[in-house]
């Protein structure tokens, strides 16, 4: 009875979504990072231009990227490179390279308990955290308890971005908790008093941010505007925008461009991520 | 005559009315027009017919939806159980320079590029460009690391410790995304074990009691609202139950006993316990109730009192379906997802202890699935522990299902 009952239901989901997939005229999928952007930004758009119709919904960057390639989404958002295999596909499909427009900077934020006295850490130090090397939060000057890392899933752009950058490549360490989504891991933050964790600016509400040294003599460079805009914070990325090359073209590349423009970037700095200098933006 | 030849009361049979058994032991002799009712329930109507034929597709099509289902998991995990995937970052082949395209054949461009024959024709010179020169630029982006020729989906690598580079000593690791994919599946296995029975331990007790409450000690009055109470605990979301400890459970209980880890085995296993009581409870209360009450009858009426008879008696007679809901919880315990994804921390640790956070084989794939490149190495390693996931629980309901028929047998005497 209940197995049948959940077929059914099943079947009636798979339905839904079918009907559901009904192609809108500019469809943007991608990094859960820029979900907020998006919509801000396809708002904005869409007061202006009442004639377009943009919708958008996350899934992460890896998810947008397939949905490039199978061609359900015009635009996809990715808070990381798109690699060499996806790549590949991407050619078999359009038959050309995926055009890839950086359209934002985002500043990763590392995030501690409020009540931790710790204010600033070197970004070696940070590797030994995220590594496990350093165990105990009294090794880089802080209280005598253990270190409690929480990270993102590794299904996540912010994950791999961090792991590159922070990390240098080697691996987390197996005692990181992770949690799905950056506001998760702001959430667990705050709730624990010996934890860190990571994420987008976008995300700092409810625990404290720290700042970060480039190596142990250089000043603590607070993520701010100028500190991100700037490249004096070392721990930041690009967010892009993934088209297929026959599509750029109408609508879609006057959204593009429009994002680029004064205006669409003033979006990016309401929403909480740092808009592209002007000599960045092609 | 046949009833002559009745079992039971051969002795009696002369007085049963000769007449009344006629109609049924002679099909053809005509009877009279009121007992036409009971002739035309013995054929179906063709509209009456159909339906049946139509509610049995329906029900076969849930089996062989299941089988499919199965064939499809089975089916991408394939490659990986007959050692056909290869994860090695380094490939000994040699690089085609782009200038050099003309001085090959298409046969060995497309075998260069992985391509098939269609594949190849489908595209224009452009793209098959474009794809030569991605193919430079991966290999100038090469892994430089000892362990960057191993092939980690080999089932070597899958349930045994290796010394990884940057690694002090041989440990499971599941890092799938890294320079080198590690799939060691230990930790997940261990993770998933140790969810299910903090699981198993928290609730068959609390729902054995409550079935034997129910079947045997409570009075109706109460039973009949008792009963459908613990069962609405199944009609709670298992995100809301997973929101729930996540949010408050966590909190609490580190407040409680005061441990380090805030998200942790214990909490996703407390959590998942009330997602398995209800399963628990209502198939061992079908089974203890199951038990005829002539037994209960008897016990009585030789004095033992009702505590006596729920243990010694009922209990002891329905235990094979006891057993049964046992095996159903843990089943449903093993392939509970959005729970553990949330409550336990889902840290790939080698750990026995249930104040440690731990990653189970089903939030792994949760987590994991929606970004891997379909049909990739990560892909088919997370349907191969979906295949094993399916394989224990369609192992546990099977030796559930036929403990259930078998003590159903012997309590009607069919044995």
């Amino acid at each position: 009875m209940k197995r049948s009952t959940s077929i059914l239901v099943l079947l009636a989901a798979i339905g839904g979504v079918a009907l559901s997939a009904q192609a809108q005229r500019i469809t943007v999928k991608g990094s859960d990072t820029m979900v907020v952007l998006a919509q801000k930004w396809a708002e904005k758009y869409m007061a202006k231009n009442p004639k377009v119709k943009i919708q958008v919904t996350g899934g992460g960057s890896g998810t947008g990227i397939a949905a490039l390639q199978n061609k359900t989404t015009t635009i996809c958002n990715s808070s990381r490179k798109i690699r060499g295999d996806e790549i590949a596909v991407c050619i078999q499909r359009f038959g050309r390279r995926p055009i890839e427009h950086k359209v934002a900077l985002d500043g990763l934020t590392v995030y501690i308990h409020e009540s931790n006295p710790i204010k600033e850490l070197t970004m070696q130090q940070l590797q030994g955290i995220f590594t496990g090397r350093i165990k105990n939060w009294n090794e880089v000057g802080g209280p005598d308890a253990r270190i409690q890392v929480y990270s993102r899933e590794n299904s996540s752009g912010t994950y791999e971005f961090f792991k590159e950058v922070v990390l240098k490549n080697l691996d987390y360490t197996a005692s990181a908790k992770t949690i799905p989504g950056t506001a998760g891991v702001v959430q667990a933050v705050a709730k624990d008093k010996f934890g860190i964790g990571y994420g987008g600016a976008a995300y700092g509400k409810g625990a404290k941010h720290i700042a970060v040294k480039r190596d142990p003599n250089s000043p603590a460079i607070e993520p701010t505007i100028e500190t991100v805009v700037n490249g004096t914070y070392p721990i930041w990325r690009y967010l892009y925008c993934l088209l297929d090359p026959a599509q750029e073209k109408g609508e879609v590349l006057d959204y593009i461009n429009w994002i680029l423009t004064d205006e669409g970037q003033s979006v990016v700095a309401e929403v909480g991520y740092f808009p592209l200098p002007k000599h960045l933006r092609e | 005559m046949r009833c002559l030849l009745h079992d039971n009361y051969p002795h009696h049979s002369h007085l049963l009315a000769p007449k009344a058994h006629q109609p049924m032991s002679h099909p053809g002799t005509p009877l009279p027009s009121d007992w036409d009712f009971i002739r035309r329930g013995r054929r179906k109507r063709p509209g009456e017919w159909v339906v049946e034929k139509i509610i049995f597709l329906v029900s076969l099509s849930a089996i062989v939806l299941i089988f499919l289902i199965f064939a499809f998991v089975g089916n991408k995990a394939w490659p990986v159980i007959i050692g056909k995937t290869n994860s090695a970052r380094v490939s000994q082949e040699r690089i085609i320079p782009v200038e050099d395209m003309g001085k090959h054949t298409p046969q060995e461009l497309q075998a260069y590029l992985g391509l098939s024959a269609r594949q190849w024709a489908d595209m224009d010179d452009e793209a098959r460009k474009a794809l030569m020169e991605l193919k430079v630029e991966m290999a100038h982006e090469k892994v430089e690391d000892k362990d960057a020729h191993i092939n980690t989906t080999s089932w070597r690598y899958l349930f045994l410790p290796h010394q990884w580079t940057g690694y002090d000593k041989p440990e499971y690791i599941w890092q799938p995304v890294s320079q080198i994919h590690k799939y060691n599946l230990v930790p997940l296995i261990i993770g998933s074990l140790k969810t299910t029975l903090v699981a198993l331990l928290f609730a068959v007790p609390l729902a054995l009691g409550a079935a034997i409450y129910v079947s045997q000690l409570a009075s109706t009055r109460t039973k009949e609202w008792l009963k459908p109470g613990v069962e609405m605990l199944a009609g709670i979301p298992s995100v809301v139950l997973g929101f729930f400890a996540l949010i408050v459970m966590s909190s609490f209980f580190q407040h409680l006993f005061g441990y380090e880890s805030r998200l942790n085995t214990l909490v996703s296993g407390i959590a998942l316990g009330l997602a398995v009581i209800p399963v628990v409870f209502s198939i061992a209360e079908d089974a203890l109730t199951s038990v005829p009450r002539s037994y209960v009858h008897a016990a009585l009426a030789l004095g033992s009192s009702k505590w006596q008879v729920a243990w010694q008696i009922v209990l002891p007679a329905a235990l094979p379906g006891v057993f049964a809901a046992v095996v159903l919880g843990f089943g449903r315990a093993v392939g509970e997802t959005m729970i553990v994804l949330m409550a336990s921390g889902n840290a790939s640790i080698v750990s026995w202890s249930i104040l440690d956070s731990c990653r189970t084989m089903t939030a792994t794939i949760a987590a994991e699935l929606a970004e891997t490149v379909v049909d990739g190495h990560h892909y088919r390693i997370l349907f191969l522990i979906g295949a094993a996931l399916f394989a224990v629980t369609f192992v546990s309901n099977l030796v559930a299902d036929a403990i259930i028929h078998r003590l159903k047998n012997k309590l009607e005497g069919v044995a």
